[in-house]
């Protein structure tokens, strides 16, 4: 089980600037995003769905506007992949360690369970 | 050699190799965190590959194939909606999900809450989802073992699905999580390389022109133009609007269904860190989106060679483009050979899939059920594993018995609807647990149970289930419900259960919310990696 900890700790690490911005990092990069991503979704699954003349338009040869479309759910999927990725280690992780490096030092928490 | 002959040569091997894997996992599984989380001692690439293993179902591999052999672009529409969930679960949930749990999904929802009626409700949807997947691959696997080894009698059907679920219970008895883990690696790095592998010869017949693959699967079809293009299988045009409805629901429960499946989120706690956790998703987008476009042209490349010889479910289009290609390029030895290794590899993705959800399951029961229901807490780390290991023997044995029952049903509809249970309620309950402050837990056990009871109460009153000739009962007719997939109103009710639930009741704590919030977002006290 995990040690019980004296929770007023959370609340003031919490409640610091350092961890507001670490917070504030995060959710307005991830939020918005997977609200983006969803409806760039959406909208490819609507058009399979509504438009489907639209779809079969050809491009070039038989490939036609469905089948770029589906791949570039496939891009847009490794591409925010790869940002997220590079936002975190850029923008949070570094916070991140710092809060973490803190309260050990301080022994303000304990490790959890092992 | 006959390729049945080889098929179970190479299956054997696999087994044989497996089973090693898992006698040596079980000397190095002693606590619980081993086999729970593999001592949490699994690389980032490592657990990538296993989450690949163990997302990419038969039902994907030959299912997917198969749907784009049979009715064209409408099977990578599916494949679209498995790939862009992960990216819920990169941003959202991997992370906060390693950095705030132990074990199990109901980990981060009891963190703040009351647990035992958390604690029951989540581990009552990890079981029920769990055996819905369980069960449509078990009973899969029955059928295409017949297809594959020519076993067409209804005995043979009943001893594969006896051997796959003995199989499964050593791997996650004796292995827990280490065990299973590996299984799945090896088979991914098998499926992976299986389907690169006929996926370069398929491209290289038709001099790695996609247009020219596309044009002859389009007329080998007898379908034409309307082959490449959405609405011959989901949402025809003859469905109506309803149809196009069933459609939208079915690509909402995907995309938001992958990060509420329990199988899926305890991969994440099998890494040392929140770090490695990132990377593993990482890995696993990876892995998982080039396999479904290598997919893609092995259904293009069915309908375009194989057309004619593929059975109804579609599920034999990628062995059969195995076998053909091999023989235009090898001869008759090399079909043979390429049919074999197509057949072992499907074998090894059952397996590895079916063991992850063995495992996700008993482990709910064990950790959630047993030692914190049942016993409030009391219990050593030995027993938990002790009665961890009972549940997973018990568990699979009930998969068994169900399976065999269901053999002859049409149960594939389980797939999806564990997809929308998944979305409807353990999605909200995650959401809100790690980002609204006054979530509290009636507003935990409404989600989940408002969410679970919605979407089973409309799959049964629907026509996967009753009322159509490929239901499930066939013969009798009790739907109500144009939809076969709930999404579209179940996932809505799930979230909008939380939120009553959460603000009909007073209960709330803001200390706990910010243990939660700087726990999840900083690894403050996350648990550590015990490695061996």
């Amino acid at each position: 089980m995990t040690v019980q900890h004296d929770p007023s700790v959370y609340e003031r690490i919490q409640a610091g600037e350092q961890f507001q911005e670490l917070r504030r990092r995060y959710r307005s990069w991830a939020f918005p995003m997977t609200i983006a991503f969803l409806v760039w979704y959406l909208l490819y699954v609507l058009l399979s769905g509504f438009a489907r003349d639209f779809m079969g338009t050809k491009l070039f040869g038989n490939i036609n506007v469905a089948l770029v479309f589906g791949v570039l759910q496939f891009v847009s999927t490794f591409l925010i992949a790869w940002a997220y990725s590079r936002h975190a280690a850029a923008k949070l992780d570094p916070i991140a360690d710092e809060l973490r490096a803190g309260a050990e030092n301080r022994d303000e928490v304990g490790e959890g369970a092992k | 050699m006959s390729h049945e002959t080889l098929s179970t040569i190479l299956f054997v091997v696999f087994v044989a190799g497996t089973l090693g894997i898992t006698f040596w996992a079980s000397r190095n599984t002693k606590s619980a965190s081993d086999f729970y989380a593999g001592g949490r001692s699994f690389s980032g690439l490592q657990n990538g590959l296993a989450i690949g293993g163990d997302y990419m179902s038969a039902a994907s591999f030959l299912g997917i194939a198969g749907i784009i052999a049979l009715s064209g672009y409408d099977g990578f529409l599916y494949s679209i909606g498995f790939l862009v969930a992960w990216l819920v679960a990169l941003l959202l949930v991997a992370e906060l999900m390693r950095n705030s749990g132990k074990y199990t999904m109901a980990d981060v929802l009891a963190f703040r809450m009351s647990p035992r009626p958390v604690r029951t409700a989540a581990g009552v949807s990890t079981i029920v989802v769990s055996i819905f997947y369980l069960l449509a691959q078990m009973v899969g696997a029955g059928s295409l073992v017949g297809l594959l080894l020519g076993v067409t009698s209804q005995t043979g059907k009943v001893w594969t699905i006896i051997a796959v679920g003995l199989l499964m219970i050593v791997y996650v008895v004796f292995g827990g999580m280490k065990g299973t883990t590996w299984v799945q690696i090896v088979k991914a790095v098998m499926l992976m390389v299986g389907a690169a592998l006929i996926t370069l010869l398929v491209l290289g017949k038709f001099g790695f022109n996609l247009s020219g693959l596309l044009g002859d699967a389009a007329g080998a079809s007898g379908k034409g133009e309307a082959f490449l293009k959405p609405g011959l299988k989901y949402g025809t045009e003859a469905q109506g609007i309803w149809g196009k409805i069933d459609l939208i629901s079915l690509g909402l429960a995907l995309v938001l269904g992958t990060a509420g499946l329990p199988h899926v989120l305890i991969r994440f706690y099998t890494v040392p860190t929140a770090r490695d956790a990132r990377k593993s998703v990482l890995w696993g987008i990876g892995i998982i989106g080039v396999f479904y476009l290598l997919t893609l042209v092995l259904g293009f490349g069915a309908a375009a060679l194989v057309h004619g010889k593929i059975d109804k479910s579609g599920n034999t289009a990628a062995p059969l483009l195995a076998q053909e290609i091999g023989t235009q390029v090898f001869g008759d030895v090399g079909g043979t050979v390429l049919l074999a290794v197509i057949a072992a590899v499907a074998f090894a993705t059952i397996l590895a899939v079916v063991a992850g959800l063995t495992l996700a399951s008993s482990s709910s029961f064990a950790h959630d059920l047993y030692a914190h229901v049942f016993k409030r807490g009391q219990v050593t780390d030995r027993q938990e594993v002790v009665v961890a290991r009972i549940a997973a023997f018990v568990i699979g044995a009930v998969a068994i018995a169900l399976s065999i029952f269901a053999q002859s049903l049409n149960v594939a509809f389980l797939v999806s609807l564990a997809f929308a249970v998944a979305a409807s309620g353990n999605l909200p309950a995650i959401l809100y647990s790690l980002f609204w402050k006054r979530f509290n837990t009636a507003g935990a056990v409404s989600a989940i149970y408002g969410g679970l009871i919605s979407a089973v109460v409309m799959v049964i009153f629907s026509p996967v289930v009753s009322g159509a000739k490929t239901a499930m009962f066939p013969d009798v007719d009790f739907h109500l419900i144009a939809l076969s997939n709930p999404g579209i109103f179940s996932i809505p009710i799930g979230f909008l259960c939380g939120y009553l639930g959460t603000v009909l009741s007073k209960e709330y704590s803001a200390s706990k919310y910010a243990e939660i919030e700087v726990r999840s977002l900083t690894g403050i006290g996350a648990e550590q990696a015990t490695g061996h």
